[in-house]
């Protein structure tokens, strides 16, 4: 038996923490039998379902073990003695890794059950080694967050930056997948030896790879390395998050993989990410100067700005999708940015709402964004694509998709009464608190600016969603594809329907998740929230507020059944849309590019949109034979950052390669001079 | 009790929306030389609609049928969280704040511009488009003005920032001054006015607003108007009992309850007249221009802010 830790208080404690430890042990065997199972089957494709299901089962074990230690507070922590010399194994179930294996669970669950009926009809992929490389990503994933030491950590970060790498490129054919891939995989190994820095860097001193002993000895390292190993974790973690201007890897890789795969890469392995910032910056590095909380909000904003901007240009619905994880990162690191500036200014209750904020904001994202993607997953089944130019009129014909979609829309761009107001609501709450306290006028205008984003967020993302939503499932369709499409089966829409319900569940009852999370804000140095009322109350922020979603929807229920009543069943006559005379088709319809255009001319300083118009006449320019029009727009990081970088690298690359002669006497040479070079250094010789 | 407090304050809302529409229209003409409609026009209009029949497009789906539903609940249930004759007037006061206020208009919005591009019509499309691009622009600066009253209230509750704008030392501060100024642009813009959008113009290239209803007939037309109606008179409320919430009345007496609809009807012809000036004085600004007036009302709603900062006043 391995060596087992208790802490927390009572029978009741460690009834939940055995329950808890025994599941996650129960979760973690389902991935390895369920990648196992998929090496095995792959030439099998009638049973490509188990290794889905095999998933769904270990993620249905992750959530319970999260809930049972959140609703038994109390720290596990096991060791299993494996690779001695590096420190060994060890995991550890406290609440917040807890927190992070709820999202993981409930997300991992609904993709299963949607994957189940999605892989079947996956063309051009490997059904195999993707079930496999499914398993060992949600495994890396739970062993990431539950790791108690560094080496632990980083193997498995690692692990699931591969495991999803190969999700990535699963599909060989395409040239423009593995170029993502290899994006991905740059930038996923950039973030990583920031990682290998900050936690091999102070185990020099500390001489401990443990996560509790960092907890205790880093705080008394010097102030100078403390601010380095802050702006290692912000990189390291941060690329992984996809904040701006580490994102560019992001809008690439999420669409390229399978759809049930984008929705937790999109969901859930980014959050993966904050947790380790979180874990880092708050329990390990101690109370830190003003700035790096206001570099993390201010990285937020331009997060959340930035990602809202480039989704409203972008007409591949999977694309979308993936820079509104951009912009919902960049919301959460508001949340993060006001709770490290809380916590520097010592202003306990607004640290406690700035991360409860933060996590019910990761929580919700994982949520609608799960579920969104999902739906694209569907539509993409069903219409053979993903450009947005080519659907339309799918709300006919695949109504449960439509519906999802919708609830899912209308989660992300805040609407009440759905998940996604309640924490913005709250994110809103830490804003303004932080503009509230009189510490001094930078850290209010911070905050108020702060507030100001967010609206502007908000209000990008709804028309976003208008767009992303009325282009794909309203009006006529704009394709073949798109007027053969049929509804998908029915265990794809279970997986989109767990997350639906989701987002009203957690919308409608604030105040229980916050009872829920409060553990795990605890675990940050948060004070405990307030207990769960029926109204969701902050009397420690401010002077106080109040959020009562459910009254509410009942409310707005009461309301609409009265219109409706009241207004009774209008006799309704069918006719064709108006057409100015003319008949209307697909072509004369708004599309995702021309709803877009005022948004381009807006924020043309931004976009600094090219335009080319090519008509091809013989006689005069009033009798074209044909018009080509070609619009795009110029990304700000990928040409001032990126490419400037990229071809410095290439260029390097290029002098290098004038030591390399062919000649194998030369690189003899070589090693022998390296070895010569590496004796004289070690023998202290100069 | 409470419960007939809703009602009440929903029939308010419901009946004077379109007086209040009829009104800021007569004091237009009033002001351009013309006689105008009659005031009580608007309620004509929705009665006429109300009996009308409904032609809906082939091409729609339960979204055009189900956003005037949704506009219309939305928006009153946002108008009863804000007082308007008496602080005991909005029963679950105490629990409304105004990120919910401002969230559920955003809500009824969201489902108009879907139902806007459901028909397939490119008019409806273009009004979607363009609709959601302003109140996207909007957005910071509503609530940069009011961070203000909500940063003196020291909460988003409803009745904290009434009962913060009470206080007489609160309204000659500089920061509140600009901030009305801010809210009142935004105003203008939220209620589809000129110099933003025209209220009477179905022409497409200068329609913004008009555009989603385009393809709306009879009875859900009735109802997205009198929605866009009782919308008017709730901005009008924000900016009339939320900035100057002098003549609320404090207990439900009948004396001053009657006082209080004296004093917000007051309010209101103030306001209106206001909005009718800037109408008659102003043209319509080219849409590509829009987004520059929007950022202004941003940029004074910041003005306001830093003002607060600097002047600390009286708290």
């Amino acid at each position: 038996m391995f060596p087992l830790f208790f802490s927390g208080r009572g029978r009741k404690v460690a009834i939940f923490l055995k329950l808890a430890l025994t599941l996650l042990g129960l979760g973690l065997a389902g991935n390895l039998a369920g990648a196992a199972l998929s090496c095995a089957l792959r030439r099998l494709s009638s049973l490509s379902r188990w290794p889905s299901v095999a998933a769904g089962a270990a993620c249905l074990g992750y959530l319970a073990a999260g809930l049972a230690v959140l609703l038994g507070e109390g720290t596990h922590v096991v060791v299993l003695p494996m690779f001695h010399p590096l420190g060994g194994f060890s995991l550890s179930l406290d609440p917040l890794a807890a927190f992070f294996l709820c999202v993981i669970g409930l997300v991992g669950v609904a993709a299963s059950l949607f994957g189940q009926g999605y892989l079947r009809h996956l063309k051009g992929r490997d059904l195999g080694s993707v079930g496999a490389w499914y398993n060992l990503f949600l495994l890396s994933m739970a062993l990431v967050v539950t790791g108690a030491n560094a080496v632990t950590f980083l193997f498995f970060w690692e692990g699931m930056a591969l495991s999803s790498y190969f999700l990535v490129v699963s599909k060989k054919e395409d040239p423009a997948a593995r170029q993502a891939g290899f994006v991905y995989l740059v930038m996923a190994h950039l973030g990583t030896a920031c990682l290998v820095v900050l936690f091999l860097w102070p185990a020099a001193q500390i001489h401990s790879l443990a996560f509790a002993r960092m907890a205790i000895l880093w705080p008394g390292l010097p102030a100078g390395e403390k601010t380095i190993l802050f702006l290692l974790a912000l990189v390291g973690f941060g690329s992984k998050a996809g904040m701006v201007p580490l994102h560019v890897w992001l809008p690439r890789a999420h669409p390229a993989a399978p759809s049930q795969v984008s929705a937790l890469m999109s969901g859930v392995m980014l959050k993966v990410a904050i947790y380790g910032l979180l874990r880092v910056v708050f329990t390990f590095l101690g109370v830190g100067p003003v700035w790096w909380g206001l570099l993390v909000l201010g990285l937020g904003v331009v997060s959340a700005l930035l990602g809202v901007l480039y989704a409203l240009m972008e007409h591949d619905l999977k694309r979308l999708l993936a820079y509104h994880s951009v912009e919902n990162i960049g919301i959460i690191l508001m949340g993060v940015g006001v709770a490290l500036l809380a916590r520097s200014l010592h202003l306990p209750a607004l640290l406690m709402i700035g991360l409860l904020a933060a996590l019910y904001h990761i929580l919700n994202h994982a949520v609608f964004k799960g579920l969104l993607f999902l739906g694209s997953g569907s539509v993409a089944q069903a219409t053979g694509t993903g450009d947005m130019e080519k659907m339309g009129g799918l709300i006919h014909r695949m109504p449960w998709t439509a519906g999802g979609f919708l609830v899912g829309a209308a989660a992300i761009s805040a609407l009440p009464p759905l998940n996604g107001f309640a924490s913005e609501w709250l994110t809103f709450q830490a804003l303004f608190g932080l503009g509230y306290h009189p510490v001094a006028w930078w850290s209010g205008l911070a905050g108020t600016l702060g507030v100001a984003a967010l609206a502007l967020t908000g209000g990008l993302a709804a028309a976003c969603f208008i767009k992303a939503y009325g282009v794909t499932f309203l009006a006529l369709p704009r394709s073949r594809a798109a007027e053969k499409a049929a509804e998908v089966p029915r265990s794809m829409n279970l997986g989109a329907g767990i997350l639906a319900a989701s987002c009203f569940v957690l919308g409608l009852f604030p105040s229980r998740v916050a009872a829920v999370l409060r553990p795990a804000v605890a675990a940050l140095g948060g004070p405990h929230p307030p207990p769960p009322g029926s109204f969701f109350t902050l009397a420690s922020g401010m002077g106080g507020a109040s959020l009562s979603p459910l009254l509410l929807a009942a409310i707005l229920v009461v309301l609409l059944l009265a219109t409706r009543f009241w207004s009774g069943r209008m006799p309704e006559r069918l006719s064709a849309t108006w057409g100015c005379g003319g008949t209307l088709g697909a072509t004369s319809e708004y599309n995702a590019t021309s709803f877009a255009k005022p948004f381009r001319i807006a924020f043309a300083f931004l976009f600094r949109p090219v335009r080319e118009i090519n008509s091809g006449y013989e006689v005069s320019p009033f009798f074209r034979h044909s018009l080509h029009y070609r619009g795009e727009i110029r990304f700000l990081f990928e040409e001032y950052l990126y490419e400037p970088v990229r071809s410095f690298l290439l260029e390097l690359a290029d002098r290098f390669r004038q030591v390399q002669s062919g000649n194998l006497r030369t690189y003899l040479a070589y090693l022998f001079l390296t070895l010569l070079a590496l004796l004289a250094v070690n023998n202290k010789w100069l | 009790m409470a419960l007939t407090w809703l009602v009440i304050q929903t029939a308010l809302y419901l009946a004077l929306a379109p007086l209040v529409l009829g009104y800021i229209k007569k004091a237009k003409a009033y002001l351009q030389g013309r006689r105008g409609p009659d005031i009580r026009q608007p309620y004509r209009d929705l009665v006429k609609l109300w009996h009308k029949e409904t032609v809906t497009s082939r091409t729609a789906s339960w979204i055009t049928r189900a956003a005037p539903l949704i506009l219309f609940a939305t928006t009153l249930a946002a108008a009863v969280l804000l007082p308007t004759i008496s602080l005991a007037s909005a029963v679950y006061l105490r629990y409304g704040d105004i990120l919910t206020v401002i969230y559920l208009l955003a809500t009824g919005s969201f489902f108009l511009a879907l139902a806007g591009l459901d028909a397939g019509s490119a008019f409806g499309g273009m009004g979607s488009s363009r609709e959601s691009l302003l109140a996207a622009l909007l957005e910071p600066g509503i609530l940069l003005a009011l961070s203000v009253p909500v940063l003196t209230a020291g909460s988003t509750s409803i009745r904290r920032l009434v009962g913060a704008s009470l206080s007489p030392a609160v309204l000659l501060l500089p920061a509140h001054l600009l901030a009305l100024g801010a809210v009142f642009l935004a105003a203008i813009a939220e209620t589809g006015r000129i110099p933003v959008d025209n209220p009477d113009t179905h022409l497409e290239l200068t329609m913004i607003h008009e555009g989603m209803f385009l393809e709306y007939t009879g009875r859900p037309l009735a109802l997205l108007n009198w929605a866009v109606q009782v919308r008017q008179l709730l901005v009008l409320t924000v900016v009339a009992n939320l900035f100057f919430p002098w003549g609320l009345a404090l207990v439900p007496q009948p004396v001053s309850l009657g006082l209080a609809g004296a004093v917000y009807l007051g309010k209101l012809l103030l306001l209106g007249g206001g909005l009718a000036l800037v109408e008659s004085v102003y043209a319509k600004l080219r849409l590509f221009r829009a987004p520059g007036f929007l950022w202004a009302i941003s940029f004074l709603g910041l003005l306001a802010l830093v003002s607060r900062y600097l002047f600390r006043g009286a708290h």
